[in-house]
Formats: structure tokens, sequence, C-alpha cells
């Protein structure tokens, strides 16, 4: 039951991210011409893959019960700034994350910024790409990471992060156009949900808790938190003015 | 800004994010988890709880603080 957390977690928090970089990559190869940014959006990708490789497998030699208690409080803390953007946006507190829009923006700067050729490349369009899909991305691999360090499979949180990467890549490649109908909030909400769930089961593990039924409480903890998560926001709209945003959950 | 600055900056951001208070009450709920656990109390409620309650602190400052501005 927990590699299918575990991989529903790890694509969906790789596809939100992903869908934001592939705006970047989009709006620079749409202005200035695909290789350079897609020469650095794959550059970033083999400094993320390197960065999982290496550290994945360095962290499971760390005492599990070390390791739980630290990747917890990580990823409580992680998911509870997930969980809690979710929610101002749905209440209506936060504007919303507009593809569109943030693909204008991009153009528009693209458009505007000079043309300075290093290494055969658009210096402008590569290194665009390239941090915009490393910022993305370090977000995924910290998921990935932590998440397969603790289930102990990392193979399989990098799998899901793969198959995402392949869904929103091609999703890409065949719209030419950001992908504005991918619902992120409801997304992000889904994912700050899964991150405070497995933070607290592996937190509380780690500062020595024996949760009663063992995994089968991650239902318990999922449940739990969608509720609550989803009364907040009912509370939070009761108290705010009436937002135009869409709602999430 | 100093790049050792920004470098900070951005890992406080990353890790951290737009309130420290869910940093400290997510490291305090732990220690006082770890508590009665070690003296052999079932307090396996205790983090849940105890989580929803800070996140519900912090959107009730992000709230306050948004109908103010």
């Amino acid at each position: 039951m927990s590699s299918v957390f575990l991989f529903l977690s790890a694509f969906l928090a790789s596809a939100v991210e992903f869908v934001e970089a592939l705006t970047i990559v989009l709006a620079l190869g749409v202005v200035r011409g695909w290789r350079s940014p897609l020469v650095g959006a794959g550059a970033a990708a083999l400094v993320l893959a390197g960065l999982v490789a290496g550290l994945g497998p360095a962290l499971t030699l760390v005492p599990i019960d070390a390791l739980r208690l630290a990747v917890g409080a990580l990823l409580l803390v992680f998911g509870l700034q997930w969980l809690r953007k979710a929610i101002l946006r749905a209440g209506g507190l936060k504007t919303l994350h507009d593809e569109e829009e943030a693909f204008r923006h991009e153009t528009e700067e693209a458009r505007r910024a000079g043309s300075t050729r290093r290494a055969g490349l658009d210096w402008y369009a590569f290194t665009l790409s390239f941090k915009g899909v490393l910022l993305e991305g370090l977000e995924v691999a910290f998921i990935v990471i932590t998440f397969g360090a603790s289930a102990q499979n990392v193979p399989l949180a990098a799998a899901a992060a793969g198959v995402a990467l392949a869904l929103v890549a091609a999703a890409g490649a065949a719209l030419r156009a950001p992908l504005a109908r991918v619902p992120e909030n409801t997304i992000k909400f889904a994912v700050g949900v899964l991150l405070t769930t497995f933070g607290t089961f592996w937190g509380a593990e780690g500062a020595g808790v024996g949760w009663p039924g063992g995994d089968v409480a991650l239902l318990g903890l999922l449940a739990f938190f969608s509720l609550a998560a989803v009364a907040l926001v009912k509370l939070l709209r009761r108290t705010t003015a009436p937002a135009s945003a869409q709602l999430a959950p | 800004m100093k790049p050792i600055v920004r470098f900070g900056r951005f890992w406080w951001d990353f890790l951290v994010g737009d309130d420290w208070r869910i940093a400290i009450g997510v490291a305090a709920l732990l220690g006082l988890t770890a508590l009665p656990v070690s003296a052999g109390i079932a307090a396996w409620w205790l983090l849940p709880v105890g989580v929803m309650v800070v996140l519900a602190d912090s959107l009730r400052r992000a709230a306050r603080s948004s109908r103010q501005s």
C-alpha cells in the first residue's frame, strides 16, 4: 500500500513542478528557437538525476529511525508549506498560479532580452531554461530522495518522477502551448496532504511511535488531513470576502 | 546581494518557506511526541492533531494580515 502512495506522491509532485518548468522552456523555444532551451533543460535534468542517483542510495545507509525522524520533519515542513499555499489559494487569499499568464510574461521577457552566443548556444535561452528546470526540479529531487530513502525504494520514486516528466514533455511537444488546463492548485493540495501524511507517519515513527495498525494508519492519517484541510478551506472562505478565484478541492 | 547570502536565502525559502513558525512548531511537536512515547505512553495521536493546530494557526495569521493589508 505504501508503494502505491509513494508512487502517487512522487508522480503528482513531479507532474505539477514539470508543468511549471515546461512553461519556461516553451516560452523560450517559441521566441528564441528550440535548441538552446532544450540543451539547458537537458543539462538541468542531468544535474537532478545525478543528485538523486548520488544522494538517494547514500541516505539509505543512515539508520532507518534517524532517517525517518529527519525526513519526517523535513517532509512535514515542506508538505505544510504546499498545503498552506494551496489552502490560501482555494480560500481566495492568494492568487492562483496561471500558466498562460506565466507564458505571456516569459515570452515578453525573452523577446526583450539581448542575444549573446557562447559555446554555440543562445546564452540567455540556455541559462534561463537551465535555471528554471533546475529550480522547479529541485523540489522533485527532494521529494524523490526523501520518499525513496524512507520507504527504502528510491528507484520507484525516481520512476514515478520519470513517468511524470515523460507525460508532461509529451503533452508539451504535442500542444506547443502551456498546460493551462492542468488543475495545478488541486494537485498541489493533494500533494500537500500526501507529504503531510507521510511526514507525520515517518516523523512519529522516528520519534518512537508505534502506529496502531502499522501501515494501515497511513489511510487514517490521509483521511484525517484531507478532511481537516477541506474544513480549513471552508472556514477561510467563510471569513474572507468572496473571491473570483477558482476553487481547488 | 552577496552570493553566500543569496545561497542561504534560497535554502531558507526552499526548506522553511513563508512561515518559519511551521518549522519551529514541527520540531517542537516531534520533541513533545518523543517524551511520552519514551515513558511508554501511547501518544501516536499527538503529532497529527498538533500538525493541524500549527497549520490552522499559520492560516489564521495569514488571513489576518491579508485583511489588514
